[in-house]
């Protein structure tokens, strides 16, 4: 068996245009997982047991069981709920779900690292909870916990794969269906791995880069 | 909403088969780990170098193109391999990689009084590792590690993809069959986050006999 260069060459394209959906889908998980997730941190800190309890379990339950079989789940049964969406959609949807019980954890960190007397010294400054937490708490929870956050963003866009087992167009999926089609699948599927190993590393890097700058603001 | 219990016959086999895989691919991993992160600290450049490798690629890459990869393109070289040995192998090699950042870092975390005072006992770095420093990271290792299992858990539901017919695939079966489908996959997974359960006291309880006289003060 030899590498083809020839298919090869074909099949870049196809999987390069895959590479934007698969990017796109990581990105709008991303950004599901962020939104949600604070929500989630949240809700977990509530001193409200009936929203910290249940929130909590369930988070507890999404992150210990497969996103693959979540995604089968919302596939097959929010259609029986009459709501009908895109493969893509639901696909965003189990990806961002999965993995702002993550980023909750992340959140929780970052919140748990601020210092109580934060809390009181704005309290004694009369802020409203709201502001307290909108202007004094979140900017010092967040900017160390950036880089553990960003990733995520890598976990995320290296799980997207597993929406080619519901169908979105991305790019293992377009890998086998170039590979069935011709029964060669060494090339596409080697092509695909080798691009998600570029783009991590490019990622991790840039998140390195991040880091790095952070640790300066924060020394200043 | 809830499953006949005629079908919980074949969940309970898949589930069964998950367990396997998990057990054995988490073996191979915590092997990898070791060798990796043991390797990674090598004061011999090529040694290091290839650990960084391995490390870098497993993480860097997606757990179901590695599958993939090893189960379409591998034969292709002449390596045919059956389902379960990629199963195994790619899983172990994936988590493995994750794992060997956790070796090093709870190596790392180790003070340099205990290397000082083994080498002033004229211990061999070997032996130093081996009776004095691996005991107390173990301990350290334990909390990632039980976090790991369970992401390795969840990636096994990657290899009903590849044709194992493992707990996500006995719900697909089920789910073609009967069209039960949102009590099925709420079945299978309440089946995994058991199984999670099942991993999480394990190691607690590891944790408990592993860190018996090491409570005070030792090491941390």
């Amino acid at each position: 068996m030899i590498w083809d260069w020839d298919y090869a060459l074909e099949v870049l394209p196809k999987l390069l245009d895959a590479l934007i959906v698969t990017v796109q889908a990581a990105l709008v998980g991303f950004v599901i997982a962020l939104v949600l997730g604070m929500l989630i941190a949240l809700a977990r800190r509530s001193g409200r047991l009936w929203l910290s309890v249940p929130v909590g379990a369930l988070a507890e339950f999404i992150r210990s069981t497969p996103l693959l079989v979540q995604l089968y789940f919302l596939f097959f049964v929010l259609p029986g709920f009459g709501i009908q969406t895109s493969p893509f959609i639901t696909g965003v949807i189990g990806l961002g779900v999965h993995y702002a019980t993550y980023t909750a954890e992340v959140y929780r960190a970052g919140l748990d690292a601020v210092p109580r007397g934060q809390w009181e010294a704005a309290w004694a400054l009369d802020f409203s909870p709201l502001h307290t937490f909108r202007s004094i708490i979140l900017p010092q929870a967040l900017p160390p916990v950036v880089p553990v956050l960003g990733n995520y963003l890598i976990a995320i866009f290296k799980d997207t794969p597993l929406l080619s087992a519901i169908t979105v167009l991305e790019m293992m999926q377009v890998a086998k269906i170039e590979g069935s089609e011709t029964f060669q699948y060494l090339e596409p599927l080697t092509i695909v791995g080798l691009l998600f190993l570029i783009v991590s590393l490019i990622s991790a890097v840039l998140i390195g880069r991040l880091e790095n700058h952070l640790g300066v603001l924060r020394r200043i | 909403m809830f499953l006949p219990i005629e079908f919980y016959g074949n969940l309970l086999q898949g589930a069964l088969i998950t367990i396997q895989i998990t057990a054995m691919a988490g073996v191979l991993a915590f092997v990898c780990a070791l060798v990796a992160g043991l390797a990674r600290m090598s004061s011999w450049r090529p040694v290091r170098w290839t650990a960084v490798t391995y490390v870098e690629f497993f993480r860097g890459t997606s757990a179901l193109v590695q599958l993939f990869w090893l189960f379409y393109a591998l034969p292709l070289f002449g390596l045919s391999l059956s389902p379960m040995t990629v199963a195994v192998l790619g899983l172990g090699l994936h988590i493995g990689a994750y794992g060997a950042e956790v070796v090093r870092s709870a190596v790392l975390a180790i003070p340099r009084g205990q290397h000082e005072a083994a080498l002033a006992l004229n211990m061999s770095p070997a032996l130093a590792m081996r009776r004095v420093i691996l005991p107390q990271a173990v301990v350290a290792m334990l909390p990632p590690f039980n976090n790991l299992m369970i992401e390795l858990l969840k990636a096994t539901a990657l290899v009903s993809l590849i044709t194992i017919t493992d707990l996500t695939f006995q719900g697909q079966l089920l789910n073609t069959a009967t069209l039960k489908t949102a009590p099925i996959f709420m079945a299978v997974l309440v089946f995994y986050f058991l199984i999670a359960l099942g991993i999480t006291s394990v190691f607690r309880t590891l944790e408990r006999r592993l860190s018996v006289g090491r409570l005070k003060g030792m090491a941390r």
